[in-house]
């Protein structure tokens, strides 16, 4: 077993393994914290693909970003785990029926026979190899070809921050705050008063 | 030398404990958003894999887009979630049978 692979079945067991805990452990916050390690060990993976920039990227945006909201929803609601928790095993058997027939299914499709080195070079274009980084590469097709698709993922991220504000945002009735509509209407006579009166003789 | 089709294996068996994750947990709806998020990153494995053995750099940009897409989706579905959890105490998919204002 060469190194690569050796460290190619370490993180897929971990991978696989915290994928598990994730959807079969009781604590929600628990189940969080796998999700991190399962997408940690899939950055790993991907350096060993040499997609260097995604697995960082994976990092920064997932674990820093992504992971650090789901776990501060979960620990912002409080609920009945007991009441989540019914029923539970109820679907285990035809989910993990549905589960295995899919992998077989899907590794007989892409067996070694199918897919493995012999087959895949007979067909390959044989590219010439890179002289940029991966980032650079990315980079330079990112900002090229695909820059309309790139725009419109930026709005799409627009969409996104400003739909959870308006979801999330709530007005307080006892929240004091400004109503410049209100401000620009208001004229004077309405708030100051001047009164004639005689003035008084100095004694 | 790791192949291509082991790879491809990794991700299916990804995508299906995924699957599995939407079939236990069908009542709390963060750990469904989770089991989500499995299933995008089998996806996404398979994108990156194809790309290195096949030598072309549009699956890495594909799988760029997904994450994008991807972060969005759950930022607005942890929203949508907050906003349920205020107005019905719960997060049991269950409970979530009204479909009035």
């Amino acid at each position: 077993m060469t190194f690569e692979s050796a460290v190619f079945y370490f993180f897929s067991a971990i991978l696989l393994g915290s994928a598990a805990m994730v959807v079969t452990i009781r604590n929600s916050v628990k189940s969080a914290l796998f999700l991190v390690l399962a997408f940690v060990s899939a950055a790993c993976l991907w350096m060993l693909l040499r997609a260097e920039f995604l697995a960082i990227v994976l990092v920064l945006v997932y674990v820093g970003a992504v992971m650090v909201l789901f776990l501060f929803v979960v620990m912002m609601i409080d609920v009945n785990m007991a009441v989540l928790r019914q029923g539970f095993g109820e679907y285990l058997p035809i989910g993990g029926l549905v589960a295995v027939l899919m992998v077989v299914e899907i590794a007989l499709a892409v067996s070694p026979r199918q897919l493995g080195p012999t087959r895949i070079a007979a067909s390959l274009v044989h590219a010439p190899p890179l002289h940029m980084s991966n980032t650079r590469a990315l980079g330079v097709l990112l900002y090229t070809t695909y820059v309309y698709p790139f725009e419109i993922a930026a709005v799409i991220l627009l969409v996104a921050i400003i739909a959870a504000i308006a979801l999330t945002m709530r007005r307080r009735p006892d929240t004091k705050y400004q109503d410049p509509a209100r401000q620009v209407e208001v004229r004077a006579r309405d708030r100051v008063r001047l009164v004639k009166m005689p003035t008084e003789p100095k004694a | 030398m790791v192949s291509l089709s082991q790879y491809l294996i990794l991700a299916a068996a990804l995508f299906a404990i995924g699957v599995v994750g939407v079939f236990l947990n069908r009542k709390n709806l963060v750990v469904l958003l989770m089991a989500i998020e499995l299933i995008l990153l089998a996806v996404n494995l398979n994108f990156v894999a194809f790309s290195h053995f096949l030598w072309g750099m549009s699956g890495q940009v594909f799988v760029f887009f997904i994450l994008t897409v991807a972060a969005a989706e759950s930022a607005i579905g942890l929203a949508i979630l907050i906003v349920l959890f205020r107005n019905r105490r719960t997060i049991n998919v269950d409970d979530f049978d009204t479909l009035k204002g």
